[in-house]
Order: structure tokens, then sequence, then C-alpha cells
């Protein structure tokens, strides 16, 4: 199947630069060391990982998912490889499938390497580990969220800097937007409807159920609909530019 | 094998190619010759399906590349003009890559590969780092990929280009052993190219056909027997006013 040699071909070159590495240390050591200073872990007393560990996620995931799906298209334009895959007997969708799922792999090393508070918060008390699980998957899905926007961002130039530096700052607003604090500030200055218009392109409400252990129909549809919508627009941009 | 017809690419409102129309059959080596600029490699990569054309069609053995361009990618093996590569594999490691995109597995896969390596010569650089290897090398790495599959038709975008005169000898030579049995299109600069290798040529000027014929047939026509002065009369250049 081409999407798994293409998955295959760009894991590798992930893992054949420190870029990966640095990323996924960074994320450990940030997540973990933040629950415990800013989380106020083992203060608090609580054996939840809501607000102590899975609340910096998307905080993270605004800068380092962009550091990792920066290069997926910009590289391969700036190569000129992008002749070679566009004459290689294998569709832009499998190619686009294969490099998200490879981004989304690395994200998932990641997350898995976070293992220890899990142990952790076991030993120490009786956590709800189907809430866990589901703060898990919530957090991935953000992680993906950002992954797809930051791949249409990179078809959209050559330069990995530009598309960092876009990635980012969209991703960073639509963390802001749906954050309580900035919402209380947002409903002082425009309608309802104009506030609830904005929360929806947040990640926030979508995450913050997930990480209580519900999965609603919405949650699913917003996640996999943002993630297509990206995927798909990046086929019609890559399209766009060859014509 | 190869079927050209009316093909043409507007950028905006520059023409980069104007209906042209040629055929390349089995075992025919075309020689696309043309100044900078003439439309050759934008030609290629509407043939390769890498660019759309803004009208007209192409055909891979009877395939359309506009219309089934899987099917007809998988008869085509191409070396862009810029023999673009994955700096951070090994040789072997992208021509095994390559291999698994078209489909070959197992022992077939190995076969390829190896094969190959022997024709490009690369058995001394197989386990290089791409970002390693000399213009020469992989120049000829990208060729290999191109020749993994035993594609019927090859397209070349300047194969020889930055060879040093050794490297351009072994080129010319396998372009015209594998012409034998393949349907080859190759662009080139090199006049002399075109009777070492070529059973045809052409030579385009700002997006069309100047000339059509034979080595023996664009001699005949050109002015004291030079192929030079022949692509001088024909095209026009770009400094000009």
């Amino acid at each position: 199947m081409s999407i798994l040699t293409i998955f295959r071909r760009e894991l590798k070159s992930y893992f054949a630069q420190p870029t990966a590495y640095a990323i996924i240390v960074i994320f450990v050591l940030l997540s973990l060391g933040f629950t415990f200073t800013f989380g106020d872990f083992m203060n608090v007393g609580d054996a939840s990982l809501q607000f102590s560990f899975f609340f910096w996620h998307p905080w993270l995931y605004m800068l380092l998912a962009p550091a990792i799906a920066m290069k997926l298209w910009s590289d391969e334009q700036r190569n000129g490889t992008i002749e070679l895959l566009g004459t290689f007997p294998v569709s832009t969708w499998a190619a686009i499938v294969g490099k998200f799922l490879a981004a989304a792999a690395v994200s998932l090393v990641a997350l898995v390497l976070t293992f220890p508070i899990v142990i952790t918060v076991n030993y120490l008390g009786e956590p709800d580990n189907g809430a866990i699980i589901s703060g898990y998957i919530g957090s991935f899905l953000v992680c993906c969220t950002f992954i797809a926007f930051t791949m249409l961002v990179s078809a959209c130039t050559r330069d990995q800097v530009v598309c960092l530096i876009v990635s980012v700052a969209i991703c960073t607003l639509m963390v802001l937007c749906g954050y309580d604090p900035v919402t209380r500030e947002l409903a002082k200055a425009t309608s309802p409807g104009t506030v609830e218009a904005i929360v929806a392109f947040s990640v926030w409400d979508h995450f913050t159920s997930l990480n209580r252990g519900l999965l609603r129909l919405q949650d699913a549809v917003w996640f996999a609909g943002f993630i297509s919508l990206c995927l798909v627009g990046t086929s019609t941009i890559l399209s766009a530019k060859r014509a | 094998m190869i079927e050209v017809v009316k093909l043409s690419k507007h950028f905006g409102s520059k023409v980069a190619v104007d209906e042209l129309s040629f055929t390349v059959q089995k075992g025919e080596v075309l020689g696309f010759l043309g100044p900078n600029g003439a439309g050759k490699s934008t030609t290629m990569r509407m043939v390769t399906g890498f660019i759309p054309p803004s009208s007209g069609e192409a055909r891979i053995c009877g395939i359309s590349i506009t219309a089934d361009p899987t099917e007809a990618k998988k008869k085509i093996g191409y070396l862009p003009e810029s023999a673009p590569l994955y700096n951070d594999m090994t040789v072997i490691g992208f021509l095994k890559f390559c291999a698994e995109i078209r489909k070959l597995s197992g022992s077939a896969k190995k076969d390829a590969v190896e094969r190959a390596i022997e024709t490009c010569f690369l058995g001394s650089v197989a386990h290089q780092s791409i970002d390693t290897l000399s213009k020469g090398y992989r120049h000829r790495t990208c060729l290999a990929q191109a020749l993994l599959h035993d594609p019927e038709v090859l397209i070349l975008d300047e194969p020889t280009d930055g060879l040093d005169p050794n490297q351009k000898y072994e080129v010319r030579q396998l372009i015209k052993r594998l012409g034998e049995t393949k349907a080859i299109l190759f662009s080139t600069h090199i006049l002399e190219e075109v009777e070492a290798s070529c059973t045809r040529a052409i030579i385009v000027d700002r997006g069309r056909i100047v000339e059509d014929g034979t080595p023996a047939e664009l001699i005949a026509k050109a002015p004291h027997g030079s192929l030079t002065e022949l692509f001088r009369k024909v095209t026009t250049s770009d400094t000009a006013a």
C-alpha cells in the first residue's frame, strides 16, 4: 500500500534527524515538569490528571505540533522531490495521509512516553483510568488537529520558518479563543452569538469533555471534520500550485 | 508508446508550450532540443503527469496521462532536471523506497535494486548517505530510480547535465542500449548527444517544434553540416531584441 510506504519513509526521516527526538524530549520534560510545579500535583491531592497534567497539553502542542509538521510539504517543495512524488504512481491523497500519519505517530510516541505519570497516579491513589485513557485520546486528537493544520500551511510555502510562524499563530488562537479567561473578556466586548462563533473554532470545549471521560458525538465530528478539512485543503493547494 | 497530441500549457498570459505533437515508438530514442525556456521541461512535466496540460493530450502506451494518471505513471521512468533526492536516505534506502512505491516486494524488489545499482555504477556508494554524494553520483542515483521497474517508457530531462566527460559517455551508451527495447525521450543542450544517442530529434523554440528529423536529415539541412548552426538558425536567442 502506497500510504504505508510513504508513512514508513517519512517516519524514518523523522528519526534520522534530531527534530523528532528534540520535540519528544521537550514535550515529555515540560508536560511532566509542569504537572509537578505549576500543576501542583502532589499538593492538590486529586487522583485525576485532568487539571495538573492534561491541562498543559494544548499549550505545548500549539508550539510543538507545528514544529513536527512544518517540514512535511515545505521540504518536498524546496528539495524538488515533490516532482518525484508527483510522477510516481501514487495519488496525492495517499501521500498526504501517509505524511499526516507519520507526524501523528511522532506525537503518539511523545504521549506514550509520559506513562510514568499514569503509574504515579495509580500508585498514589485510585484514579478513574477510563477518564485518563479518554484524556490521552483527547490530547492526541488536539495534536493531530494542529498537525493537520500545519500540513495545510506547509503546502502553501517552501519556507519552513514561515510555515512555523503562521501555524503557531493560528494554533495559539485556536487554544486562546476557547480558554475561559479569554472568553469572559470577549463576552464583555461582543454579543453572545459572536463569542459562541469564536469559541466554535477552539479546541478547549472538545478537549475538556474528553478529559472528563465524555466522548460526545460533537467532539468526534469536530475533530474528524477539522482534520479532514485540512487534509482536503492540502490536496487542493497542491493541485492548484501545479495547475 | 509516447503520443503527444496538440499539447499546450499557458501560465497566465504566457504560452510555454504551443500545440506540440510528436510520437516516440518502442526502439526509438527521441532527442528533445531547444534553448532555455523553450518549453522542454514543461512538456516533460505534462507528459509525466506532474502538471496538468492547458489543452491537448498525452498518452503513454495508449493510456491517457490525464484520464488515468496512476496507470500511465506505472509505465514511465522519469529523471527530473534537478535530479531530486531525499538527502536523509542512503542510496540503497532510497532505491528500496522507490521500488516499494512501484509495488515491487520481496526478491523482486531486491533484484530490481541490485540491477539498478549495477546499471548505474552505484556499487561503491550504495550504503552512503545521499547528502554526501557528488553531483555525478546524485544524478546516477536519480537515474537508477527511473530504471528500477524496467519501464517501457523513459523520460529523461538533461540526463548528462553536470556530469564529467567519462560519466557523460557512460550515460549516453546506456541510453543507446536501453533505447533498443524502450521508447526514450530525453532533452539536452549538447548537440553531439543527438548523433551519439538519438534515432530522431526535434528542436523546439518558444513552445513550438521548429525542426524534426533523424540526425542525418538534420545535418543534411544544417548550414555547413553543423547542428549548432542549424540550432542557431531555427531558434531565437534570448538576447535578441
